[in-house]
């Protein structure tokens, strides 16, 4: 609760001045993470079949009533600059069948520099056809609230390039991005080989600022089609292999591949019975405006019953 | 003016998770009659319902398809394919009596709009294994009667 003084204080103060904003924020932080905690603990976990897909998108949803928590790391050379560590964190939760909802938290060290909060998004994935067919579209849309520090480069937009991220954080924290990305996710599995293709349309909410265009593509194999009979952590069938390509397409301004950078990323993930993923992603910049070297991983679990345990505490039927 | 907006936008943000998790539509399927939940089946195009299960009657196959199910299936059909609050129990005739081909159909395609993800992620092989575990159900609880 604010008192009379804290509220005072508030009408002749820039909000970022908010003496008590801090406890209270930490407060409702830790409660949520908390009431996170127990929440998982209180679901089954079940065993999920991902791809080793980073950038791209497939056409597969999170099963319905399922979250699955996911942690992510970039490690990125940067010339002209330091390198850094980006990672971030995302709730992916089945609403239904056809609809994924997902929240990030994106956060970055730079070496020699400093560790910063960058932000968060907040994505929506709607499958648009009932049934499997040869190429299946799915529309993506996300908001995403984040500084120039953000180096997760989750997706690498109009003429996005490698000297952008050279600056020290303070600096790159000035600057404030609030975003709206379209994605058509076209994706497509044909004898165990998925192919998928990402068309990526990016608008700064500033009315100044143009559309970036963008794109990734990704293919990937299972080492085995068929299962085992016993339970096994090392069987073939547990791994799946591909490669991501992604980069810039330039804004509306200036259209093509100029000032632009592009990365071809071999890509494994591993699916235990014991419901962890793993994944591992090493991209190589493929021109010189690109980091020589993205290397990532990421360890997800999947919970399933976690929207009709949350439903129960709300006081929902059972 | 924004930043108050933007400050807010956690909350925003809890408030639309909390309807999502209330907008869950699991128990779409028991509010329509119990016979619609198989009417999928019925769904399936004749030339896919006439395809053969290449691991027909093979019991190391349905072995895999079991592991399998247990994986993928049982957190909504039962461990046992019984059937949950959230997914139909498989071992009811339409489901026993439909052919592998159909099996396989609703298998890849889902139905999304009560519920059922689509498990073409699953490479065919293992799909058509757990058509066999989900037929050899069947030939166990056929041999079980006759004795």
């Amino acid at each position: 609760m604010l008192s009379t003084l804290d509220v005072r204080k508030t009408r002749n103060m820039p909000l970022g001045l908010f003496v008590s904003r801090p406890r209270l924020s930490g407060r409702f932080h830790f409660c949520g993470f908390l009431i996170l905690i127990f929440l998982l603990f209180s679901c089954q976990s079940s065993f999920a079949q991902e791809s080793p897909y980073i950038v791209t998108y497939d056409h597969y949803l999170e099963e319905p009533g399922s979250l699955e928590v996911e942690y992510f790391s970039t490690f990125g050379t940067q010339r002209g600059g330091n390198d850094f560590h980006a990672f971030w964190t995302e709730f992916e939760y089945g609403t239904t069948a056809w609809w994924t909802t997902e929240l990030y938290f994106d956060g970055q060290t730079t070496f020699s520099d400093s560790t910063v909060f960058t932000g968060f998004r907040v994505e929506n994935r709607l499958r648009l056809l009932r049934l499997e067919h040869l190429v299946n579209p799915v529309l993506y849309v996300e908001y995403e609230q984040t500084s120039a520090a953000d180096k997760i480069v989750k997706e690498v937009e109009g003429h996005d390039v490698e000297t952008d991220f050279a600056e020290l954080n303070s600096e790159l924290r000035k600057e404030h991005d609030h975003e709206l990305e379209l994605k058509l996710l076209l994706s497509s599995t044909f004898k165990g080989w998925n192919v998928a293709i990402n068309p990526i349309f990016t608008k700064n909410l500033s009315p100044s600022e143009p559309w970036e265009f963008a794109y990734a593509v990704g293919a990937s194999h299972p080492l085995a089609l068929k299962a085992l009979p016993n339970r096994c952590n090392f069987c073939r069938e547990n791994f799946i292999a591909g490669f991501e390509m992604y980069g810039g397409l330039g804004d509306t301004h200036s259209l093509g591949l100029p000032n632009t950078s592009h990365y071809l990323a071999p890509a494994i993930a591993w699916n235990l019975p014991s419901d962890w993923t793993f994944r591992l992603s090493s991209g190589f910049g493929l021109n010189n405006n690109s980091h020589r070297v993205l290397l990532r991983w990421g360890v997800s679990r999947e919970f399933s019953g976690f929207g009709e345990l949350v439903r129960q505490l709300l006081g929902g039927h059972v | 003016m924004k930043r108050p907006l933007m400050n807010l936008m956690p909350f925003f943000i809890v408030a639309f998770a909390v309807c999502l998790a209330l907008a869950q539509n699991d128990d779409v399927a028991p509010r329509k009659p119990r016979s619609s939940v198989y009417a999928a089946l019925e769904k399936a195009p004749q030339k896919a319902g006439t395809r053969t299960n290449p691991f027909e009657g093979d019991s190391l196959e349905a072995r895999a398809g079991g592991k399998l199910f247990e994986q993928h299936c049982a957190e909504c059909h039962g461990p046992k394919a019984g059937g949950t609050r959230h997914g139909p129990s498989l071992l009811r005739a339409e489901v026993q009596q439909a052919t592998p081909g159909t099996l396989f159909w609703i298998l890849t395609n889902g139905e999304v709009r009560r519920g059922m993800p689509v498990w073409s992620k699953l490479p065919e092989q293992e799909r058509w294994q757990i058509v066999t575990y989900l037929r050899s159900m069947n030939a166990g609880r056929n041999s079980t009667e006759t004795q």
